[in-house]
C-alpha cells in the first residue's frame, strides 16, 4: 500500500507559509541544506547527506574485455538501488515514477555527460579495459534524493583511485596499492545537479533543494546539472507547470553560483580526506 | 535498569502483575508448569523498567514504525471513505477503520463529513494482531469528544515514537518551554505524529523545528540547545 498524499492541513500550511516567504525548515528560497560528505575506509566509498537525506555511493573497478565496437573505451555502469529502507513510499520490484527519474538522471549526469574520460580507462586496446561499477544506495529520503545521489556519485568517482598497471608488450601487470600508489580517475569536469521545485500557484516563489513535503506537493521540478565553469550539461523538467524563459534563465544563474560554492566544499573535503590517509611509498 | 533483547526472559513477578508494552506472557508455558512459573518474555529490545512495588513492568525503546495498542491516542489521515465509515492511515502496517458513528453525538442522520486528507485525532479502541485496528473519537468513560475529532488548520510534524511519548510526560522540558514563550495548541499522537497550531505560520514553524531538533533520532538537543535555536529563529 502506498502512503496517502499529504493531509489537507499540511498542504494548506505549506502553501500559506511559502506565500508569506517562509520555508518549513527556516531556509531561504534559494538555499540548500548543509552538505556533509563522509568517506569510508576504502577509496571510492562516500556517504553524502543533504539534511536528513542520505545516499551512499561506492565505486569499484575490474578488468574486462571491451565490446568489439568500442575497443579503446572503458565501461561505466551505474547500479542504483532505492529500497523501502529510504522511505516507506518505495516498494521493491515496482519502481515508482520518482525512482525511474532518479535512475535516468544519474545515467545522464554521470555516464552520458562524459564526466569520466573513458579512453583513459583503456589498458590494452581491444584486449583489456577497466570496468567501473558505481553502486548508489539511497539510505534515507527526506526530499531531493536526486541531487544527493548525483553528488554522492560524482564525489565517489573523484575519491576513487584505481590500481596502477604496467603494460609490456602484451603482458599486463597490476600493481598492488601497497607497492605503487593508486591513480585517480581522469575526470573532465565536476558536474553538480540542482533541483528547483515550482508550485502550481504562480505567486509562490520557486524553491531550491525541496524537502520532503515540498517535493510531494510541487507542481513541477527542474533539475539542472552543470559545473563550476558555467557549462550546462543536463536540464530536465517534469510536472505540468508552465514556465517563462526568464524564470529558467534566472534559476540557471542561481545554480551557477551554487555549483561554485559546492565545488569549493567538495574539493576541500576531498583534500582533507586525502591528507588524512597516510599513503606511504617506499 | 537492564537492557533486554527480544526473546529474553524478564524477571517480572507479582501477585497482581500488569505487563506494559514490549512484554508478553507465554500462556502455554505457564499452563504446563502450573501457576508457579509464569514466563514473561520481552518482545522488543530496550530497557526494562518497573514500578516501585514491582507490579507494573514495561520496556522502553525507540522506533519509527508504529504498532497499534488499545487505548492509545493517535493522529490519522483519512485515505478513503468507505460506506458508513472511513479508512485512516495511522502509520501502521495496515490502515485503521473509523466508524462514522464513533464521534460525540453522531447519529445516522448527523455524521461528520470528513474529506480524504483530513486529519483525525482519535483513540484506538481495538488493536488485535489478526485484525485491522479500529478508532473512536470519544472518551471511553464520558463518551464526550474530549478533544478528539477532526484537526483543522495547523500543521503536522512527524517524530520518533520515543519523542512523542516524552512529549506526554509533564516533566519533559519542551512543551512547558514552548508554552512559556507563546500560546499554542498541540495534539500528540503516539504514532509519531504531532499536530501543532499557533497564531501565525512563523511560530508554527518554530515549534516544528524545535520538535524535530529535540528528536533523539535526529540531533537530540537538550533544553539549552532548543532555547538558543528558538532565539536564533526569533531574530530572523
Amino acid at each position: 500500500m502506498r502512503p496517502p498524499s499529504p493531509s489537507i492541513p499540511e498542504k494548506e500550511f505549506l502553501f500559506s507559509a511559502l506565500k508569506q516567504g517562509l520555508r518549513l525548515d527556516g531556509r531561504e528560497f534559494f538555499e540548500t541544506r548543509p552538505v556533509t560528505l563522509t568517506f569510508g575506509p576504502e577509496l571510492g566509498w562516500v556517504e553524502c547527506s543533504l539534511g536528513q537525506t542520505r545516499v551512499l555511493a561506492q565505486v569499484d573497478a575490474k578488468m574486462i574485455k571491451p565490446p568489439p565496437e568500442r575497443p579503446f573505451e572503458g565501461v561505466i555502469s551505474i547500479h542504483s538501488e532505492i529500497s523501502p529502507m529510504a522511505s516507506s513510499e518505495f516498494e521493491l520490484g515496482r519502481p515508482s515514477e520518482e525512482e525511474v527519474t532518479i535512475t535516468r538522471m544519474l545515467d545522464k549526469v554521470i555516464r552520458r555527460s562524459d564526466v569520466v574520460d573513458k579512453e583513459s580507462l583503456c589498458i590494452l586496446a581491444g584486449q583489456r579495459v577497466w570496468h567501473l561499477r558505481l553502486n548508489v544506495h539511497c539510505l534515507s529520503d527526506s526530499g531531493n534524493l536526486l541531487d544527493c545521489a548525483c553528488l554522492a556519485g560524482i564525489v565517489a568517482l573523484k575519491h576513487f583511485r584505481r590500481p596502477d598497471v604496467e603494460v609490456i608488450g602484451e603482458e599486463v601487470t597490476v600493481h598492488h596499492p601497497t607497492s605503487r600508489a593508486p591513480i585517480p580517475l581522469s575526470l573532465h569536469h565536476n558536474l553538480y545537479c540542482f533541483t528547483f521545485a515550482f508550485f502550481s500557484d504562480t505567486s509562490i516563489h520557486p524553491v531550491l533543494d525541496p524537502n520532503h513535503l515540498e517535493q510531494r506537493l510541487n507542481g513541477g521540478l527542474i533539475s539542472i546539472a552543470l559545473n563550476a565553469h558555467r557549462e550546462l550539461c543536463v536540464v530536465q523538467k517534469s510536472g505540468g507547470v508552465p514556465l517563462e524563459p526568464a524564470d529558467v534563465l534566472r534559476i540557471v544563474n542561481v545554480a551557477v553560483q551554487k555549483a561554485k560554492d559546492l565545488d569549493v566544499i567538495v574539493e576541500s573535503r576531498l583534500r582533507e580526506d586525502w591528507e588524512g590517509r597516510k599513503v606511504e611509498v617506499r | 535498569m537492564t537492557i533486554v533483547l527480544p526473546g529474553e526472559r524478564a524477571p517480572a513477578r507479582h501477585v497482581n502483575l500488569k505487563l506494559g508494552p514490549g512484554l508478553f506472557q507465554n500462556s502455554n508455558a505457564s499452563t504446563s508448569t502450573g501457576r508457579a512459573a509464569p514466563s514473561i518474555f520481552a518482545t522488543r529490545a530496550g530497557t526494562l523498567n518497573h514500578s516501585s512495588n514491582g507490579s507494573k513492568w514495561w520496556i522502553e525503546s525507540n522506533a519509527r514504525r508504529y504498532v497499534p495498542a488499545a487505548q492509545e491516542s493517535v493522529i490519522g489521515v483519512v485515505v478513503q471513505k468507505q460506506g458508513e465509515g472511513f479508512r485512516l492511515d495511522i502509520g501502521t502496517a495496515h490502515s485503521a477503520n473509523l466508524d462514522g458513528l464513533a464521534f460525540e453525538g453522531a447519529t445516522k442522520r448527523n455524521k461528520p463529513n470528513l474529506k480524504v486528507g483530513s486529519l483525525i485525532y482519535g483513540r484506538i479502541s481495538l488493536a488485535h494482531k489478526d485484525m485491522e485496528p479500529e478508532l473512536e473519537c470519544f472518551d471511553a468513560q464520558s463518551r464526550k469528544s474530549e478533544g478528539f475529532g477532526e484537526l483543522k488548520g495547523g500543521f503536522l510534524v512527524r517524530c520518533s515514537l520515543r519523542l512523542c511519548r516524552q512529549l506526554l510526560d509533564p516533566k519533559y522540558f519542551l512543551l512547558p518551554l514552548l508554552g512559556s514563550l507563546f500560546p499554542l495548541e498541540i495534539a500528540v499522537g503516539l504514532n509519531g505524529r504531532v499536530w501543532i497550531s499557533s497564531q501565525d505560520a512563523k511560530r508554527t514553524i518554530a515549534i516544528a523545528q524545535a520538535i524535530e531538533a529535540a528528536d533523539p533520532d535526529a540531533q537530540g538537543m537538550d533544553e539549552d540547545g532548543i532555547r538558543t535555536l528558538l532565539e536564533d529563529l526569533g531574530r530572523k
